[in-house]
Protein backbone atom coordinates (compact mmCIF):
# COMPACT_ATOMS: atom_id res chain seq x y z
CA UNK A 1 0.00 0.00 0.00
CA UNK A 2 1.13 3.24 -0.93
CA UNK A 3 2.32 5.21 1.95
CA UNK A 4 3.76 8.48 2.84
CA UNK A 5 5.83 8.79 5.88
CA UNK A 6 6.15 12.82 6.84
CA UNK A 7 7.84 12.92 9.77
CA UNK A 8 6.81 9.72 11.68
CA UNK A 9 3.12 10.63 10.71
CA UNK A 10 2.22 7.58 8.06
CA UNK A 11 -0.47 8.85 5.31
CA UNK A 12 -2.03 6.63 3.20
CA UNK A 13 -2.05 7.86 -0.50
CA UNK A 14 -3.83 6.47 -3.20
CA UNK A 15 -0.92 5.76 -5.69
CA UNK A 16 2.72 5.24 -5.01
CA UNK A 17 5.11 8.07 -6.45
CA UNK A 18 5.92 6.59 -9.74
CA UNK A 19 2.39 5.85 -10.51
CA UNK A 20 1.10 9.53 -9.89
CA UNK A 21 3.89 10.59 -12.10
CA UNK A 22 3.06 8.05 -15.15
CA UNK A 23 -0.56 10.01 -14.62
CA UNK A 24 0.61 13.12 -14.61
CA UNK A 25 2.26 12.68 -17.99
CA UNK A 26 -0.29 10.70 -19.48
CA UNK A 27 -2.31 13.74 -18.65
CA UNK A 28 0.10 16.28 -20.43
CA UNK A 29 -0.13 14.52 -23.69
CA UNK A 30 -3.69 14.18 -23.54
CA UNK A 31 -3.81 17.92 -22.96
CA UNK A 32 -1.25 18.69 -25.64
CA UNK A 33 -3.72 16.60 -27.71
CA UNK A 34 -6.32 18.00 -26.95
CA UNK A 35 -4.73 22.17 -27.27
CA UNK A 36 -3.56 21.51 -30.55
CA UNK A 37 -6.64 19.59 -31.73
CA UNK A 38 -8.52 22.69 -31.15
CA UNK A 39 -5.99 24.99 -32.76
CA UNK A 40 -7.09 22.87 -35.74
CA UNK A 41 -10.73 23.84 -35.62
CA UNK A 42 -9.96 27.20 -34.40
CA UNK A 43 -8.07 27.74 -37.47
CA UNK A 44 -10.96 26.07 -39.45
CA UNK A 45 -13.57 28.68 -37.88
CA UNK A 46 -14.58 32.12 -39.26
CA UNK A 47 -14.71 33.64 -35.57
CA UNK A 48 -16.91 36.56 -37.15
CA UNK A 49 -19.46 34.32 -37.03
CA UNK A 50 -19.29 32.73 -33.93
CA UNK A 51 -19.57 35.75 -32.31
CA UNK A 52 -22.81 36.87 -34.76
CA UNK A 53 -23.83 33.47 -33.59
CA UNK A 54 -26.28 34.48 -30.38
CA UNK A 55 -28.21 37.07 -33.00
CA UNK A 56 -28.66 34.56 -35.86
CA UNK A 57 -30.18 32.05 -33.30
CA UNK A 58 -32.53 34.34 -32.53
CA UNK A 59 -33.16 35.50 -35.74
CA UNK A 60 -33.76 31.86 -37.03
CA UNK A 61 -36.00 31.36 -34.09
CA UNK A 62 -38.34 34.34 -34.89
CA UNK A 63 -38.39 33.04 -38.71
CA UNK A 64 -39.11 29.47 -37.35
CA UNK A 65 -42.26 30.23 -34.50
CA UNK A 66 -45.05 29.51 -35.11
CA UNK A 67 -44.64 26.04 -37.35
CA UNK A 68 -46.62 26.62 -40.23
CA UNK A 69 -49.53 24.34 -39.07
CA UNK A 70 -51.53 24.06 -42.28
CA UNK A 71 -48.61 22.45 -43.93
CA UNK A 72 -48.99 18.67 -42.01
CA UNK A 73 -51.05 17.76 -45.34
CA UNK A 74 -48.60 17.82 -47.17
CA UNK A 75 -46.68 15.50 -45.00
CA UNK A 76 -48.77 12.49 -44.91
CA UNK A 77 -47.17 10.54 -48.28
CA UNK A 78 -43.47 11.40 -47.09
CA UNK A 79 -44.02 9.84 -43.25
CA UNK A 80 -45.66 6.77 -44.78
CA UNK A 81 -42.76 6.51 -47.02
CA UNK A 82 -40.25 7.25 -44.07
CA UNK A 83 -41.97 3.95 -42.37
CA UNK A 84 -41.76 1.79 -45.21
CA UNK A 85 -37.85 2.74 -45.62
CA UNK A 86 -37.42 1.78 -41.98
CA UNK A 87 -39.76 -1.23 -41.81
CA UNK A 88 -39.37 -3.08 -45.66
CA UNK A 89 -35.16 -1.78 -45.15
CA UNK A 90 -34.92 -3.52 -41.23
CA UNK A 91 -36.90 -7.02 -43.31
CA UNK A 92 -34.44 -7.11 -46.04
CA UNK A 93 -31.71 -6.89 -43.39
CA UNK A 94 -33.00 -9.44 -41.13
CA UNK A 95 -33.36 -12.07 -44.12
CA UNK A 96 -29.71 -10.90 -45.40
CA UNK A 97 -28.39 -10.89 -41.88
CA UNK A 98 -29.61 -14.16 -40.54
CA UNK A 99 -27.48 -16.54 -42.41
CA UNK A 100 -24.05 -13.57 -41.99
CA UNK A 101 -24.94 -14.41 -38.38
CA UNK A 102 -24.58 -18.52 -38.45
CA UNK A 103 -21.59 -17.89 -40.77
CA UNK A 104 -20.17 -16.04 -38.30
CA UNK A 105 -20.65 -17.99 -35.00
CA UNK A 106 -17.89 -20.14 -33.88
CA UNK A 107 -20.64 -22.81 -33.27
CA UNK A 108 -22.72 -22.75 -36.43
CA UNK A 109 -19.55 -21.54 -39.01
CA UNK A 110 -18.77 -24.23 -41.28
CA UNK A 111 -15.20 -23.02 -41.60
CA UNK A 112 -13.91 -20.73 -39.17
CA UNK A 113 -10.49 -20.24 -41.02
CA UNK A 114 -12.06 -19.26 -44.94
CA UNK A 115 -15.55 -18.16 -44.16
CA UNK A 116 -15.74 -16.96 -40.81
CA UNK A 117 -13.69 -14.38 -41.40
CA UNK A 118 -15.45 -13.26 -44.68
CA UNK A 119 -18.45 -13.09 -42.77
CA UNK A 120 -17.28 -10.83 -39.76
CA UNK A 121 -15.86 -8.72 -42.70
CA UNK A 122 -19.27 -8.08 -44.37
CA UNK A 123 -20.48 -7.26 -40.75
CA UNK A 124 -17.73 -4.86 -40.00
CA UNK A 125 -17.61 -2.74 -43.35
CA UNK A 126 -21.68 -2.46 -43.33
CA UNK A 127 -21.61 -1.11 -39.82
CA UNK A 128 -18.80 1.00 -40.24
CA UNK A 129 -20.09 3.20 -43.31
CA UNK A 130 -23.26 5.26 -42.15
CA UNK A 131 -26.89 4.99 -44.03
CA UNK A 132 -26.33 8.47 -45.64
CA UNK A 133 -23.32 7.24 -47.56
CA UNK A 134 -24.93 4.17 -47.95
CA UNK A 135 -27.54 6.30 -49.36
CA UNK A 136 -25.42 8.69 -51.47
CA UNK A 137 -23.75 5.65 -53.04
CA UNK A 138 -27.54 3.75 -53.99
CA UNK A 139 -28.39 7.28 -55.29
CA UNK A 140 -25.85 7.20 -57.82
CA UNK A 141 -26.26 3.51 -58.88
CA UNK A 142 -30.06 3.39 -58.95
CA UNK A 143 -31.26 6.90 -59.02
CA UNK A 144 -33.01 8.86 -56.09
CA UNK A 145 -35.90 7.63 -54.31
CA UNK A 146 -37.82 5.30 -51.71
CA UNK A 147 -36.45 2.16 -53.16
CA UNK A 148 -32.49 3.94 -52.58
CA UNK A 149 -33.69 4.46 -49.25
CA UNK A 150 -35.08 1.11 -48.65
CA UNK A 151 -31.64 -0.41 -49.62
CA UNK A 152 -29.79 1.62 -47.94
CA UNK A 153 -31.43 1.08 -44.80
CA UNK A 154 -31.38 -2.88 -45.66
CA UNK A 155 -27.34 -2.51 -46.17
CA UNK A 156 -26.94 -0.74 -43.11
CA UNK A 157 -28.51 -2.75 -41.04
CA UNK A 158 -26.62 -6.03 -41.77
CA UNK A 159 -23.93 -5.41 -39.81
CA UNK A 160 -25.77 -4.31 -36.76
CA UNK A 161 -28.46 -7.33 -37.16
CA UNK A 162 -25.75 -10.29 -37.54
CA UNK A 163 -23.39 -8.70 -34.87
CA UNK A 164 -25.89 -8.98 -32.01
CA UNK A 165 -27.05 -12.08 -33.54
CA UNK A 166 -24.34 -14.29 -33.47
CA UNK A 167 -23.00 -13.07 -30.01
CA UNK A 168 -26.40 -14.41 -28.90
CA UNK A 169 -25.71 -17.57 -31.16
CA UNK A 170 -22.67 -17.96 -29.38
CA UNK A 171 -24.13 -17.91 -25.88
CA UNK A 172 -26.80 -20.44 -26.50
CA UNK A 173 -27.07 -23.53 -24.27
CA UNK A 174 -25.01 -26.57 -25.87
CA UNK A 175 -26.55 -29.14 -24.38
CA UNK A 176 -30.18 -28.89 -25.99
CA UNK A 177 -27.95 -28.65 -29.01
CA UNK A 178 -26.72 -32.41 -27.99
CA UNK A 179 -30.21 -33.54 -26.97
CA UNK A 180 -31.38 -32.86 -30.87
CA UNK A 181 -28.38 -34.26 -32.08
CA UNK A 182 -29.02 -37.33 -30.08
CA UNK A 183 -32.14 -37.72 -31.58
CA UNK A 184 -30.43 -38.43 -35.11
CA UNK A 185 -31.54 -34.79 -36.51
CA UNK A 186 -29.95 -34.24 -39.75
CA UNK A 187 -27.56 -30.57 -39.58
CA UNK A 188 -30.89 -28.61 -40.70
CA UNK A 189 -32.62 -30.11 -38.16
CA UNK A 190 -30.69 -29.23 -35.58
CA UNK A 191 -30.40 -25.93 -36.66
CA UNK A 192 -34.26 -25.59 -36.62
CA UNK A 193 -35.18 -27.44 -33.34
CA UNK A 194 -31.70 -26.90 -31.24
CA UNK A 195 -30.35 -23.03 -32.03
CA UNK A 196 -33.33 -21.41 -33.54
CA UNK A 197 -35.74 -21.81 -30.47
CA UNK A 198 -33.06 -20.43 -28.34
CA UNK A 199 -32.13 -17.54 -30.23
CA UNK A 200 -35.70 -16.32 -31.41
CA UNK A 201 -35.93 -14.09 -28.27
CA UNK A 202 -32.98 -12.11 -29.37
CA UNK A 203 -33.93 -11.78 -32.93
CA UNK A 204 -37.18 -10.43 -31.94
CA UNK A 205 -35.53 -8.42 -29.63
CA UNK A 206 -33.10 -7.17 -32.13
CA UNK A 207 -35.63 -6.26 -35.10
CA UNK A 208 -37.77 -4.18 -32.87
CA UNK A 209 -34.38 -2.62 -31.72
CA UNK A 210 -33.09 -1.86 -34.97
CA UNK A 211 -36.26 -0.92 -36.40
CA UNK A 212 -36.32 1.77 -34.02
CA UNK A 213 -33.16 2.97 -35.36
CA UNK A 214 -33.76 2.75 -38.32
CA UNK A 215 -37.12 5.22 -38.50
CA UNK A 216 -34.78 7.52 -36.82
CA UNK A 217 -31.77 7.32 -39.65
CA UNK A 218 -34.61 7.06 -42.44
CA UNK A 219 -36.16 10.51 -41.33
CA UNK A 220 -33.08 12.39 -42.42
CA UNK A 221 -32.03 10.06 -45.89
CA UNK A 222 -34.19 12.53 -47.76
CA UNK A 223 -31.28 14.99 -47.26
CA UNK A 224 -29.50 12.85 -49.95
CA UNK A 225 -32.63 12.13 -52.14
CA UNK A 226 -33.62 8.57 -50.87
CA UNK A 227 -36.92 9.41 -50.16
CA UNK A 228 -39.03 9.89 -47.08
CA UNK A 229 -39.60 13.30 -45.04
CA UNK A 230 -35.92 14.17 -45.45
CA UNK A 231 -36.98 15.08 -48.99
CA UNK A 232 -39.28 17.84 -47.31
CA UNK A 233 -36.93 19.28 -45.06
CA UNK A 234 -34.10 19.47 -47.25
CA UNK A 235 -36.54 21.33 -49.91
CA UNK A 236 -37.62 23.48 -47.14
CA UNK A 237 -34.15 24.39 -46.63
CA UNK A 238 -33.21 25.06 -49.34
CA UNK A 239 -35.48 28.01 -49.72
CA UNK A 240 -35.63 28.98 -46.06
CA UNK A 241 -39.05 28.04 -45.28
CA UNK A 242 -38.36 28.16 -41.50
CA UNK A 243 -41.60 27.85 -40.55
CA UNK A 244 -41.78 24.67 -42.22
CA UNK A 245 -39.33 23.69 -41.20
CA UNK A 246 -39.65 24.48 -37.51
CA UNK A 247 -43.09 21.78 -38.47
CA UNK A 248 -41.11 19.20 -39.99
CA UNK A 249 -38.70 18.95 -37.26
CA UNK A 250 -41.70 18.44 -34.85
CA UNK A 251 -43.02 15.85 -36.41
CA UNK A 252 -39.38 13.92 -37.20
CA UNK A 253 -39.22 14.44 -33.55
CA UNK A 254 -42.83 12.73 -32.76
CA UNK A 255 -41.92 9.97 -34.63
CA UNK A 256 -38.54 8.51 -33.32
CA UNK A 257 -40.19 9.43 -29.48
CA UNK A 258 -42.96 6.59 -31.09
CA UNK A 259 -40.91 4.74 -32.25
CA UNK A 260 -38.78 4.13 -29.15
CA UNK A 261 -41.83 4.31 -27.59
CA UNK A 262 -43.01 1.01 -29.22
CA UNK A 263 -39.47 -0.73 -29.19
CA UNK A 264 -39.58 -0.74 -25.39
CA UNK A 265 -42.88 -1.95 -24.94
CA UNK A 266 -42.35 -4.36 -27.53
CA UNK A 267 -38.97 -5.62 -26.07
CA UNK A 268 -40.61 -5.66 -22.31
CA UNK A 269 -43.34 -7.80 -23.70
CA UNK A 270 -40.43 -10.45 -25.27
CA UNK A 271 -37.90 -10.61 -22.81
CA UNK B 1 -48.48 -32.48 -18.14
CA UNK B 2 -51.32 -33.10 -20.86
CA UNK B 3 -53.87 -35.38 -18.37
CA UNK B 4 -53.39 -32.65 -15.56
CA UNK B 5 -54.35 -29.39 -17.74
CA UNK B 6 -57.42 -31.11 -19.16
CA UNK B 7 -56.86 -30.67 -23.10
CA UNK B 8 -56.86 -33.66 -25.18
CA UNK B 9 -54.90 -36.30 -24.55
CA UNK B 10 -51.30 -36.57 -26.31
CA UNK B 11 -50.89 -39.95 -27.12
CA UNK B 12 -50.84 -41.08 -30.00
CA UNK B 13 -51.02 -37.17 -32.01
CA UNK B 14 -47.54 -35.98 -33.72
CA UNK B 15 -45.74 -33.39 -32.19
CA UNK B 16 -46.00 -29.57 -33.43
CA UNK B 17 -43.22 -27.05 -32.44
CA UNK B 18 -45.10 -24.21 -29.87
CA UNK B 19 -45.96 -21.60 -31.82
CA UNK B 20 -43.77 -17.97 -31.00
CA UNK B 21 -46.99 -16.01 -30.05
CA UNK B 22 -49.50 -18.22 -28.20
CA UNK B 23 -53.12 -17.19 -28.36
CA UNK B 24 -54.47 -18.01 -31.45
CA UNK B 25 -56.61 -15.06 -32.77
CA UNK B 26 -53.32 -12.29 -31.99
CA UNK B 27 -51.40 -14.20 -34.00
CA UNK B 28 -53.36 -14.68 -36.78
CA UNK B 29 -54.01 -10.37 -36.43
CA UNK B 30 -50.54 -10.12 -36.19
CA UNK B 31 -50.04 -12.07 -39.35
CA UNK B 32 -52.43 -10.83 -41.42
CA UNK B 33 -51.95 -6.65 -40.33
CA UNK B 34 -48.32 -7.56 -41.34
CA UNK B 35 -49.32 -9.02 -44.46
CA UNK B 36 -51.49 -6.27 -45.57
CA UNK B 37 -48.71 -3.72 -44.53
CA UNK B 38 -46.25 -5.34 -46.68
CA UNK B 39 -48.64 -5.05 -49.74
CA UNK B 40 -49.71 -1.57 -49.12
CA UNK B 41 -45.79 -0.91 -48.65
CA UNK B 42 -44.84 -2.36 -51.85
CA UNK B 43 -48.00 -0.43 -53.91
CA UNK B 44 -46.66 2.58 -52.81
CA UNK B 45 -42.93 2.52 -54.02
CA UNK B 46 -42.40 2.79 -57.34
CA UNK B 47 -39.50 1.42 -58.93
CA UNK B 48 -38.03 2.39 -62.16
CA UNK B 49 -36.42 -1.05 -62.99
CA UNK B 50 -35.08 0.14 -66.25
CA UNK B 51 -33.64 2.76 -64.35
CA UNK B 52 -32.17 0.33 -61.54
CA UNK B 53 -31.17 -1.89 -65.17
CA UNK B 54 -28.78 0.84 -66.33
CA UNK B 55 -27.13 1.93 -62.88
CA UNK B 56 -25.86 -1.93 -62.07
CA UNK B 57 -23.09 -1.43 -64.72
CA UNK B 58 -22.09 1.47 -62.27
CA UNK B 59 -22.63 -0.87 -59.49
CA UNK B 60 -20.21 -3.03 -60.95
CA UNK B 61 -18.20 -0.13 -61.90
CA UNK B 62 -18.30 0.70 -58.20
CA UNK B 63 -17.21 -2.87 -56.74
CA UNK B 64 -14.65 -3.60 -59.08
CA UNK B 65 -13.37 0.10 -57.95
CA UNK B 66 -12.71 -1.72 -54.55
CA UNK B 67 -10.47 -3.55 -55.74
CA UNK B 68 -8.03 -1.15 -57.47
CA UNK B 69 -8.52 2.10 -54.41
CA UNK B 70 -7.06 5.31 -55.91
CA UNK B 71 -5.34 6.84 -53.25
CA UNK B 72 -2.81 8.89 -54.83
CA UNK B 73 -4.78 10.96 -57.22
CA UNK B 74 -6.75 13.13 -54.14
CA UNK B 75 -4.43 12.14 -51.55
CA UNK B 76 -4.04 16.05 -50.08
CA UNK B 77 -7.79 16.17 -50.10
CA UNK B 78 -8.40 13.03 -48.31
CA UNK B 79 -5.42 13.80 -45.99
CA UNK B 80 -6.90 16.91 -44.51
CA UNK B 81 -10.60 15.72 -44.09
CA UNK B 82 -9.84 12.43 -42.77
CA UNK B 83 -7.58 15.08 -40.16
CA UNK B 84 -10.30 17.49 -39.63
CA UNK B 85 -12.58 14.05 -39.00
CA UNK B 86 -10.20 12.76 -36.24
CA UNK B 87 -9.82 16.21 -34.40
CA UNK B 88 -13.44 16.64 -34.30
CA UNK B 89 -13.72 12.92 -33.19
CA UNK B 90 -10.69 13.79 -30.30
CA UNK B 91 -11.92 17.52 -29.00
CA UNK B 92 -16.06 16.44 -29.09
CA UNK B 93 -14.94 12.84 -27.21
CA UNK B 94 -13.07 14.82 -24.63
CA UNK B 95 -15.24 18.14 -23.88
CA UNK B 96 -18.44 15.19 -24.51
CA UNK B 97 -17.25 12.67 -22.27
CA UNK B 98 -16.39 15.92 -19.54
CA UNK B 99 -19.82 17.70 -19.56
CA UNK B 100 -21.50 14.20 -19.82
CA UNK B 101 -20.11 13.28 -16.21
CA UNK B 102 -21.47 15.81 -14.31
CA UNK B 103 -24.97 15.26 -16.00
CA UNK B 104 -24.54 11.65 -15.37
CA UNK B 105 -24.20 12.56 -11.76
CA UNK B 106 -27.21 14.76 -12.03
CA UNK B 107 -29.30 12.07 -13.77
CA UNK B 108 -28.65 9.31 -10.69
CA UNK B 109 -31.24 9.16 -8.54
CA UNK B 110 -29.44 7.95 -5.95
CA UNK B 111 -26.76 10.67 -5.93
CA UNK B 112 -28.70 14.05 -7.16
CA UNK B 113 -31.90 15.53 -5.55
CA UNK B 114 -35.45 15.82 -7.28
CA UNK B 115 -35.26 19.22 -9.34
CA UNK B 116 -31.73 18.30 -10.83
CA UNK B 117 -32.62 14.79 -11.33
CA UNK B 118 -35.70 16.05 -13.90
CA UNK B 119 -33.37 18.81 -15.40
CA UNK B 120 -30.42 16.13 -16.20
CA UNK B 121 -33.10 13.68 -17.79
CA UNK B 122 -34.44 16.61 -19.43
CA UNK B 123 -31.51 17.10 -21.07
CA UNK B 124 -29.96 13.97 -22.14
CA UNK B 125 -34.04 13.32 -23.34
CA UNK B 126 -33.83 16.22 -25.88
CA UNK B 127 -30.09 15.21 -26.98
CA UNK B 128 -31.36 11.50 -27.39
CA UNK B 129 -34.23 12.71 -29.39
CA UNK B 130 -32.09 15.23 -31.91
CA UNK B 131 -30.40 13.36 -34.56
CA UNK B 132 -26.59 14.38 -35.44
CA UNK B 133 -27.43 15.22 -39.06
CA UNK B 134 -30.18 17.12 -38.39
CA UNK B 135 -28.28 19.54 -34.94
CA UNK B 136 -25.69 19.85 -37.56
CA UNK B 137 -27.87 21.12 -39.98
CA UNK B 138 -29.23 23.89 -37.38
CA UNK B 139 -25.76 24.27 -35.95
CA UNK B 140 -24.23 25.09 -39.47
CA UNK B 141 -26.79 28.22 -40.41
CA UNK B 142 -25.65 29.51 -36.78
CA UNK B 143 -22.13 28.90 -36.79
CA UNK B 144 -21.30 29.07 -40.17
CA UNK B 145 -19.64 26.19 -42.11
CA UNK B 146 -16.66 24.64 -41.13
CA UNK B 147 -15.38 21.73 -37.81
CA UNK B 148 -16.99 24.36 -35.21
CA UNK B 149 -20.42 23.36 -36.36
CA UNK B 150 -19.21 19.54 -36.22
CA UNK B 151 -17.57 19.88 -33.06
CA UNK B 152 -21.06 21.26 -31.34
CA UNK B 153 -23.24 18.60 -32.70
CA UNK B 154 -20.82 15.24 -31.66
CA UNK B 155 -20.31 17.17 -28.25
CA UNK B 156 -24.12 17.20 -28.06
CA UNK B 157 -24.88 14.06 -29.46
CA UNK B 158 -22.00 12.23 -26.86
CA UNK B 159 -23.62 14.14 -23.89
CA UNK B 160 -26.91 12.49 -24.41
CA UNK B 161 -25.26 8.55 -24.90
CA UNK B 162 -23.02 9.12 -22.38
CA UNK B 163 -24.86 10.66 -19.40
CA UNK B 164 -27.94 8.19 -19.62
CA UNK B 165 -25.69 4.95 -19.64
CA UNK B 166 -23.61 6.23 -16.96
CA UNK B 167 -26.31 7.11 -14.94
CA UNK B 168 -27.83 3.58 -14.91
CA UNK B 169 -24.52 2.36 -14.03
CA UNK B 170 -24.46 4.87 -10.99
CA UNK B 171 -27.91 4.11 -9.85
CA UNK B 172 -26.94 0.16 -10.01
CA UNK B 173 -24.42 0.63 -7.84
CA UNK B 174 -22.98 -0.94 -4.73
CA UNK B 175 -24.30 1.25 -2.00
CA UNK B 176 -22.11 -0.28 0.91
CA UNK B 177 -18.97 0.63 -0.35
CA UNK B 178 -20.39 4.66 -1.12
CA UNK B 179 -21.87 4.23 2.94
CA UNK B 180 -18.79 3.54 4.06
CA UNK B 181 -17.02 5.99 2.93
CA UNK B 182 -19.21 8.17 3.83
CA UNK B 183 -19.00 6.69 7.44
CA UNK B 184 -15.46 7.79 7.90
CA UNK B 185 -16.36 11.26 7.42
CA UNK B 186 -15.66 12.32 3.79
CA UNK B 187 -17.29 15.14 2.49
CA UNK B 188 -19.42 15.19 -0.51
CA UNK B 189 -16.92 15.43 -3.48
CA UNK B 190 -14.68 12.89 -1.36
CA UNK B 191 -17.57 10.40 -1.59
CA UNK B 192 -18.10 10.92 -4.94
CA UNK B 193 -14.29 10.42 -5.69
CA UNK B 194 -13.51 7.87 -3.28
CA UNK B 195 -17.25 5.75 -2.87
CA UNK B 196 -18.64 6.21 -6.50
CA UNK B 197 -16.15 6.82 -9.14
CA UNK B 198 -14.13 3.55 -9.07
CA UNK B 199 -16.84 1.67 -8.83
CA UNK B 200 -18.34 3.43 -12.11
CA UNK B 201 -14.71 3.50 -13.77
CA UNK B 202 -14.64 0.76 -15.79
CA UNK B 203 -17.61 1.17 -17.51
CA UNK B 204 -17.41 4.76 -17.76
CA UNK B 205 -14.25 3.96 -20.03
CA UNK B 206 -15.52 1.18 -21.82
CA UNK B 207 -18.56 3.71 -23.19
CA UNK B 208 -16.20 6.81 -23.92
CA UNK B 209 -14.19 4.21 -26.26
CA UNK B 210 -17.38 3.50 -27.43
CA UNK B 211 -18.65 6.58 -28.13
CA UNK B 212 -15.21 7.86 -29.69
CA UNK B 213 -15.90 4.72 -32.24
CA UNK B 214 -19.32 6.34 -33.11
CA UNK B 215 -17.92 9.52 -32.91
CA UNK B 216 -15.36 8.83 -36.12
CA UNK B 217 -17.94 7.22 -37.36
CA UNK B 218 -20.59 10.66 -37.24
CA UNK B 219 -17.87 12.58 -38.25
CA UNK B 220 -17.49 10.89 -41.59
CA UNK B 221 -21.15 12.05 -42.55
CA UNK B 222 -21.45 15.76 -41.00
CA UNK B 223 -19.28 17.04 -43.97
CA UNK B 224 -22.45 16.29 -46.27
CA UNK B 225 -24.19 19.21 -44.45
CA UNK B 226 -21.25 21.57 -44.45
CA UNK B 227 -20.34 20.66 -40.97
CA UNK B 228 -16.43 19.62 -41.55
CA UNK B 229 -14.45 16.36 -41.88
CA UNK B 230 -14.44 13.81 -44.77
CA UNK B 231 -17.95 13.85 -45.26
CA UNK B 232 -17.63 16.60 -48.02
CA UNK B 233 -14.74 15.17 -50.50
CA UNK B 234 -16.56 11.93 -49.86
CA UNK B 235 -19.40 13.58 -51.45
CA UNK B 236 -17.78 15.33 -54.42
CA UNK B 237 -16.29 11.86 -55.06
CA UNK B 238 -19.70 10.08 -55.68
CA UNK B 239 -20.70 13.36 -57.14
CA UNK B 240 -18.34 13.35 -59.59
CA UNK B 241 -18.77 9.67 -60.20
CA UNK B 242 -15.10 9.31 -58.96
CA UNK B 243 -15.46 5.62 -57.63
CA UNK B 244 -11.81 4.83 -56.71
CA UNK B 245 -11.68 7.73 -54.56
CA UNK B 246 -14.74 6.84 -53.01
CA UNK B 247 -13.38 3.29 -52.72
CA UNK B 248 -10.00 4.52 -51.04
CA UNK B 249 -11.93 6.69 -48.51
CA UNK B 250 -14.38 4.53 -47.22
CA UNK B 251 -11.79 1.72 -47.26
CA UNK B 252 -9.66 4.29 -44.90
CA UNK B 253 -12.80 4.62 -42.91
CA UNK B 254 -13.54 1.08 -42.38
CA UNK B 255 -9.77 0.37 -41.75
CA UNK B 256 -10.00 3.34 -39.10
CA UNK B 257 -13.24 2.02 -37.45
CA UNK B 258 -11.67 -1.34 -37.10
CA UNK B 259 -8.38 -0.06 -35.64
CA UNK B 260 -10.43 2.07 -32.86
CA UNK B 261 -12.87 -0.44 -32.32
CA UNK B 262 -9.73 -3.62 -31.69
CA UNK B 263 -8.23 -1.03 -29.38
CA UNK B 264 -11.49 -0.40 -27.64
CA UNK B 265 -11.34 -4.38 -27.27
CA UNK B 266 -7.96 -4.32 -25.47
CA UNK B 267 -8.47 -1.12 -23.60
CA UNK B 268 -11.82 -2.62 -22.17
CA UNK B 269 -10.24 -6.25 -21.00
CA UNK B 270 -7.57 -4.55 -19.44
CA UNK B 271 -9.76 -2.01 -17.12
CA UNK B 272 -12.20 -4.88 -16.09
Amino acid sequence: MPVRDTGGLKLWQRRTQRESLMHWVLWLIGIAIFAYCWQQISEATTWFFVWDAPRITQDIWTRATPPKWEYITQLGKPIWDTLNIATLGTIISLILAVPVAFLAARNTTPSALFIRPIALLIIVSTRSINSLIWALLLIAIIGPGVFAGVVAIAIRSIGFCAKLLYEAIEEIDTTQVEAITATGASRWQVMAYGIVPQIMPAFAGIAVFRWDINIRESTVLGLVGAGGIGLQLSSSLNVLAWPQVSLILLVILAAVVISEWVSAKVRAAII
Amino acid sequence: MSAADGSAPLIGKRWKKPPFVQRTWLRWLLILGFGAYLVAAFMTIDVNWSRVYEGLERGKQFVLAFTNPDFTSRSSDIWEGMVESIVMTITSSVVGIAISIPIALGAARNVAPLPIYLICRGIIAISRALQEIIVAILLVAIFGFGPLAGFFTLSFATIGFLSKLLAEDIESMDKVQAEAIKASGAKWTQWINYGVQPQVMPRLIGLSMYRIDINFRESAILGLVGAGGIGATLNTAFDRYEYDTAAAILITIIVIVMALEYLSGIIRARVQ
